[in-house]
């Protein structure tokens, strides 16, 4: 299967991953992202901009994120070792922020006055707010008018940050909506704004430069694993949403043959309940927010509403690349419930002193039932793409508590 | 000859103005539909172009948002839609039918099945927003198959080399996007329509259609003589909207009032 495949040449020109990704947005939009497919492609090499993402990927973002060994809970479920890829500890809280800081960089060669995002959870708008704070970009977040409520506490972050969160009303009145709002923001702006987009979705090439973006995850978790445990690990588990906290552990061991990958997508009340978000367990191919990928619809191609307790993971589609590895085989995507990605947040938090966010906490959640299947000498490293305090309310709710 | 040229050359003798109209299918109850587009037709409108709600339309404005979504909350589908042409022609063989919509549904009806059964239907052509160029080729070459014309938009941000290149893959007419936005936004200039329209003009036999934005007979006049014809859309879905507890005679009524104002203006250039 995958042996002979080069990587690295995904996306073609065209930003196909065999048949998804691509271009699926009306002509107003057409230049802009030849205009930032051809500003990529300048500096994706060029050593200057390159030093200048690790710099602030060293001094503002806190890298190299750890490599934690997880000895208690490896010991409680005695199989394999267990290695957390600690993105939590990033500055905002999450793995967002590494493309966030490049997308900004781009943004800045660009000379756009003003960035947009659409975020589901908060924490991709939080990274973008956090951005252009830094650099003085006029900032408006589109966000799911059911999304503002259940995740207050980033919202109210924010606006301290400087930027305009708007409530979307429309459709579902969650992530997919948000990302609508921000295309239509961009079509009718797009003289002046640089949208950045918070995962790899998207048109063109959105879903490559946030991996490569993202791909660091990947490159230090690989490096570290040699250094730390003297070789490759034999398993990768992350959470899939859009998909680029997965992308980005997965990327750079594509080519190594002998590591098995999981994505986990949220089960939501369980795939059998139609109440989930796992388009690549339960969806079929379709064109939505400018790519062909592996979506959640009805029989006559509407886009069906998801459920899961992370709003993070509440999508109906997925990043392009994973519909293709899918397909090819390289990665094993499974599903997480909401009451097994909430029973692995309590067990982290009391385990290892460590508060994941509900979207890894379903990564962490499969990585309980794969360790025990696996022997001692054998490794896993999962990707704890970011800290749970922004669920602390949802948790709380649930507990029946107001905090 | 298609039933879109055929009209287009029509218009184009006797020397007048094309007007296309865009409704969506269903909306604001499905009743509506039928007898607003006959109505429609009565007023002078020369090509029906007939909006297929999606859940999450991306280029279209507040207005006709409300409109997909009404539509849906009916449970109004592709399949509902040409089964709906199919009725119209019943009593009109002549109105082109164009469809408008995006890309996902058409890919879950299945491409061949659906251009045939479109060309069944007596649909003449289909607009897809989300489908340019590039990621066209496969259902373009079904329509092509069923002699369905492929309506393509140009828009203020697309280039002259760009735009010879879409206008070698046209038919029936070109769709000039008058702004940079969704449908119905506020702020269309008729001067850069202008400068474009004369670039644009330059490159294609075909004949050159401008839409979004237009609200008023004034500005439908304005822009209908810099081009072939012009498109309106938002002021009479925002009329449907607003008549949702009416019956469908009066729905198509007040459509048509409106219809007739714009022919009337386009009429007078
Ligand atoms: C902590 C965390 N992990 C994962 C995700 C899911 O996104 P992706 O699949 O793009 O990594 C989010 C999205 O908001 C997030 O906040």
């Amino acid at each position: 299967m995958s042996q002979s495949i080069d990587y690295s040449a995904f996306p073609n020109e065209e930003g196909h991953f065999g048949p998804y990704g691509g271009r699926f947005v009306s002509e107003t939009l057409i230049y802009a992202l030849d205009e930032l497919q051809s500003i990529y492609s300048r500096l994706k090499d060029d050593p200057g901009f390159q030093a200048e993402f690790d710099k602030d990927m060293a001094h503002y973002v806190g890298r190299p994120s750890p490599l934690y060994l997880a000895e208690r809970w490896t010991r409680e479920l005695g199989g394999a070792q267990i290695y957390l890829k600690r993105e939590d500890l990033n500055h905002t809280g999450a793995h967002k922020v590494n493309n966030t800081i490049g997308q900004a960089l781009l943004a800045k060669f660009t000379g756009k006055s003003r960035v947009i995002a659409e975020t589901g959870a908060g924490q991709h708008g939080v990274a973008t707010a956090t951005v252009a704070a830094r650099l003085g970009l006029k900032c408006r977040v589109y966000m799911g008018a059911e999304d503002v409520k259940r995740q207050a506490l980033n919202v109210y972050r924010m606006k301290l940050l400087g930027a305009e969160v708007f409530p979307v009303t429309s459709g579902s009145r969650t992530l997919k909506d948000a990302m609508n709002e921000a295309m239509r923001d961009w079509a009718t702006n797009v003289d002046d704004t640089f949208y950045i987009i918070g995962t790899v979705a998207g048109p063109h090439p959105y879903p490559q430069l946030v991996r490569d973006f993202q791909s660091i995850i990947g490159r230090e978790a690989r490096r570290q694993s040699l250094e730390q445990a003297g070789r490759l690990p034999d398993a990768l588990v992350a959470c899939v949403g859009g998909g680029s906290n997965a992308i980005g552990l997965f990327h750079p061991f594509l080519t190594d043959e002998s590591v098995k990958m999981y994505g986990v997508e949220a089960g939501g009340l369980g795939i059998e309940t139609g109440k989930h978000a796992a388009p690549l367990n339960k969806g079929i191919p379709g064109v939505l927010h400018g790519n062909r990928t592996y979506l959640m619809e009805d029989e006559n191609g509407q886009i069906i509403e998801t459920h899961s307790v992370s709003a993070g993971l509440d999508y109906p589609g997925v990043g392009p690349e994973h519909s293709w590895l899918k397909d090819i085989g390289r990665v094993n995507y499974v599903v997480i419930n909401d009451d097994e990605a909430l029973a692995a947040f309590r067990k982290i938090t009391k385990t290892e002193g460590i508060m994941p966010a509900l979207e890894s906490s379903h990564a962490l959640a499969y990585v309980e039932k794969l360790a025990p299947t696996m022997s001692k000498d054998q490794i896993i490293i999962a990707n704890l793409s970011g800290r749970g305090d922004k669920d602390i309310l949802t948790v709380a709710g649930l507990d029946g508590i107001t905090v | 000859m298609s039933r879109i040229s055929q009209r287009l050359n029509q218009a184009k003798a006797s020397g007048k103005k094309i007007l296309v109209a865009y409704v969506v299918n269903g909306d604001p109850f499905p009743q509506a539909t039928l007898p607003t587009l006959h109505a429609m037709v009565a007023q002078g409108v020369d090509v029906i172009e007939l909006g297929v709600p999606f859940s999450d339309p991306m280029a279209e404005g507040p207005v006709i948002q409300k409109g997909h979504e009404r539509a849906l909350e009916h449970g109004t589908s592709l399949k509902g839609t040409l089964e709906l042409v199919k009725q119209f022609r019943a009593t009109n063989n002549t109105t082109p039918v164009v469809l408008m919509g995006y890309a996902n549904p058409v890919e879950r009806f299945g491409y061949s099945e659906f251009a045939k059964a479109a060309a069944n239907a007596g649909v003449d052509g289909l607009l897809t927003v989300d489908l340019p160029p590039e990621e066209v080729v496969v259902l373009k070459a079904e329509l092509d198959a069923n002699g369905l014309d492929n309506i393509f938009l140009l828009a203020p941000t697309t280039t002259v080399e760009r735009a010879k290149k879409i206008a070698a893959h046209a038919s029936g007419f070109l769709y000039y996007v008058s702004l940079k936005g969704v449908t119905g936004a506020g702020h269309l200039d008729v001067d850069s329509v202008k400068s474009k329209l004369a670039e644009f003009g330059q490159l294609t036999d075909l004949p050159l259609c401008v839409g979004f934005g237009i609200k008023d007979p004034e500005t439908a006049k304005a822009i209908a003589g810099l081009a072939d014809g012009v498109v309106i859309g938002s002021v009479l879905v925002d009329k449907m909207g607003s008549q949702a507890d009416k019956t469908a005679e009066e729905i198509a009524a007040s459509v048509g009032a409106i219809i007739s104002g714009i022919r009337n203006a386009i009429d007078t250039l």
